[in-house]
């Protein structure tokens, strides 16, 4: 069976889940090949083996922390060089979009961002993506070389597949262009011990309706007691109430989990954007006109302060 | 010598109009007012900022594109640039994003440039990715995603919020920079800007004028294809409530059935 490279999002060795779902997608298509870079790269491999993972390949060098997308471009182009692979799958967050996408214009092949599904087709892998802040769904192909797909958070589901994950060292040679932009600070940003917003089951988002930065505590509690993220509209992140990394929308994260509650969030189409997809929607708002009611499974009209710490408290009693 | 810096454009269809397909699946111009990209507003703006700071700079916008993209042009002069490129030929219909990096390669070579500046992504295809693939045609950095740009003594440096980390980045110049909107608001065009921008010179070129082959653009030169394109269900209609009191705890009961609780 044809191979499937499958780029690894990971922190020092930890595999992020996204990667483990791509797994899953890979192995629609062919055998998963897993590249893993940078520091940490060989702690990968149990992981992506109990995933799926057949082969894994490995590159630790400084160039991938300390220069920006290309030096990861160049072991990618590597490892396409050294595996001929039916597609290469990259987690879609920024930097995956940019480095899938300077990989493609290298090797001559066609990109497609931010699958929402992908299966095997006649004519290769075929992906399923939204459009137009998700009023549209497509499907689309790769017309051209070898298919590199970037795929969403939550598209699929993280199986347990055991293979074999030979770890296999990656010969990279560095471009010119590798060490053309220097980072030359990095903060990491702090753990909130909440889960990962684009990778959460439930996510409980605060609007303007929320109306100052310590009322989100609200928030915050209900999120608790679900075990969710935290995630807020635009007008909250840019009135200082919650920080951009938080941002659901068109600017923001792109969300689609199992439970959305959106909490004083009008529904405009750039907030739909960001969090249409997800399975179920709740919403709380004042407004019975707020055009989140269009989408909602189950809507309250009612003032946020009442109804979101009632929620919270019976969500604590039920769970006891 | 004068530092120019060229701003990448998109006019697009308007986010809050009923967007959609035309019958063969490319992006309908027609039935929704189109206008400058918000996202590349950021762009223009940071770019007029970095020119007002330089000794003496020149700030070209440049847009591939439709007729009626001049709009687009238009808007980004009243707000201060200098001049503008249109990039306009009827066999550009239905390029890609990997097509598109082409010929914006080829125009900003033409045109000449230190620096180039883009917005995150475009509102209407949303891939935020041809700020890289310039970035690989040209041959020179990527500083992408910045919430903060400065350029000083030929060094390009920024700030780009991440996932993981926030992280400072430093390039050498030329180089292609994108924004975000953390960036900094866009100003609005003045009544004197609109006026000045009428007289502003606006080339256009035809991709004659760029070397570019008619078979790598367009529908036909695109490395991907869409096969389908279908409107998504509308959501079946939610059970509404209105708290008398109770709102929260009928709320947790439709949680509960739902097993999220
Ligand atoms: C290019 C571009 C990109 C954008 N990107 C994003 C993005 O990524 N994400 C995003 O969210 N927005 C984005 N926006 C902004 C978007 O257009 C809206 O302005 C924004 O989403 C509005 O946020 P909101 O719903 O919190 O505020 P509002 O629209 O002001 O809505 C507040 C809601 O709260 C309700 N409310 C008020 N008080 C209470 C209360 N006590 N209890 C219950 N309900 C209450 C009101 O009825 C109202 O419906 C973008 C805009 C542009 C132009």
């Amino acid at each position: 069976m044809a191979e499937v490279l499958v780029y690894v999002d990971h922190v020092d060795g930890a595999v992020r889940k996204p990667t483990l779902e791509l797994l899953t997608l890979a192995r629609r298509v062919g055998e998963p090949v897993a590249v893993a870079l940078g520091n940490g790269a060989g702690d990968t491999a149990a992981t992506l083996a109990e995933h799926g993972a057949v082969k894994v390949l490995t590159h630790e060098a400084a160039e991938y922390a300390d220069y920006l997308v290309v030096p990861k471009v160049d072991a990618l182009q590597a490892a396409v060089e050294a595996v001929s692979p039916a597609a290469v799958l990259v987690p879609s967050s920024a930097e995956g979009k940019e480095i899938a996408a300077r990989l493609a214009l290298r090797i001559g092949s066609g990109i497609i961002t931010d699958a929402v599904d992908l299966e095997a087709g006649d004519e290769g892998p075929v992906a399923t993506q939204s459009a137009f802040a998700a009023s549209y769904t497509t499907k689309s192909r790769v017309s051209k070389g070898t298919p590199v797909i970037t795929v969403k958070p939550n598209s699929a589901a993280v199986e347990a597949a055991p293979a074999a994950g030979a770890v296999e060292a990656l010969a990279v040679t560095f471009s010119d262009q590798a060490t053309g932009t220097k980072v030359t600070g990095r903060t990491p940003r702090e753990s909130t011990g909440r889960p990962e917003l684009t990778e959460a089951a439930i996510v409980v988002s605060g609007g303007r309706g929320v109306n100052g930065a310590d009322n989100f505590s609200i928030i915050e509690a209900l999120a608790d007691s679900l075990g969710a993220a935290v995630g807020a509209s635009r007008a909250a992140v840019d009135a200082g109430w919650y920080p951009h990394t938080n941002q659901v929308g068109q600017t923001g994260k792109s969300v689609s989990p199992q439970l959305y509650i959106a909490n004083g969030i009008s529904g405009a189409i750039q907030h739909r954007a960001g969090m249409q997809t997800s399975k179920t929607i709740v919403a709380v708002n004042k407004d019975p006109e707020a055009p989140i009611f269009d989408l909602v499974d189950y809507g309250v009209v009612g003032d946020l302060f009442d109804v979101v710490p009632q929620l919270t408290d019976e969500v604590k009693t039920r769970k006891g | 010598m004068s530092l120019r810096i060229v701003v990448t454009v998109k006019y697009v269809p308007d986010a809050t109009g009923d967007r959609h397909f035309a019958d063969d699946l490319t992006v309908d111009r027609d039935d929704v007012d189109g206008l400058l990209s918000e996202l590349d507003e950021y762009a223009v703006e940071q770019a007029l900022q970095i020119a007002e700071d330089a000794d003496d700079a020149e700030v070209t916008v440049l847009t591939v594109g439709p007729e009626d993209a001049k709009d687009a042009l238009r808007k980004a002069l009243s707000m201060g640039a200098d001049k503008a490129i249109h990039v306009e030929d009827d066999d550009l219909h239905g390029t890609d994003a990997i097509g598109t990096s082409l010929v914006l390669a080829k125009a900003v070579e033409k045109a000449g440039y230190d620096l180039v500046i883009s917005g995150m992504a475009s509102t209407d295809g949303t891939m935020g990715v041809v700020p890289a693939l310039l970035a690989e045609r040209l041959g020179v950095p990527q500083v992408t995603l910045l919430s903060e740009v400065s350029v000083e003594d030929g060094t390009v440096k920024g700030r780009r919020d991440g996932d993981a980390a926030s992280e400072q980045l430093e390039a050498s110049l030329p180089a292609v920079v994108s924004v975000t909107d953390q960036s900094g608001e866009a100003r609005y065009p003045s009544f004197k800007g609109i006026m000045a921008a009428k007289k502003k010179p606006v080339e256009s070129w035809d991709l004659g004028d760029l070397d570019v082959d008619a078979e790598e653009i367009g529908l036909e030169g695109a490395w991907t294809k869409v096969d389908s394109a279908t409107e998504r269900p509308a959501r079946t209609a939610g059970t509404i409530v209105k708290d008398e009191g109770e709102g929260g705890k009928q709320l947790a009961e439709f949680l509960a059935s739902q097993k999220f609780i």
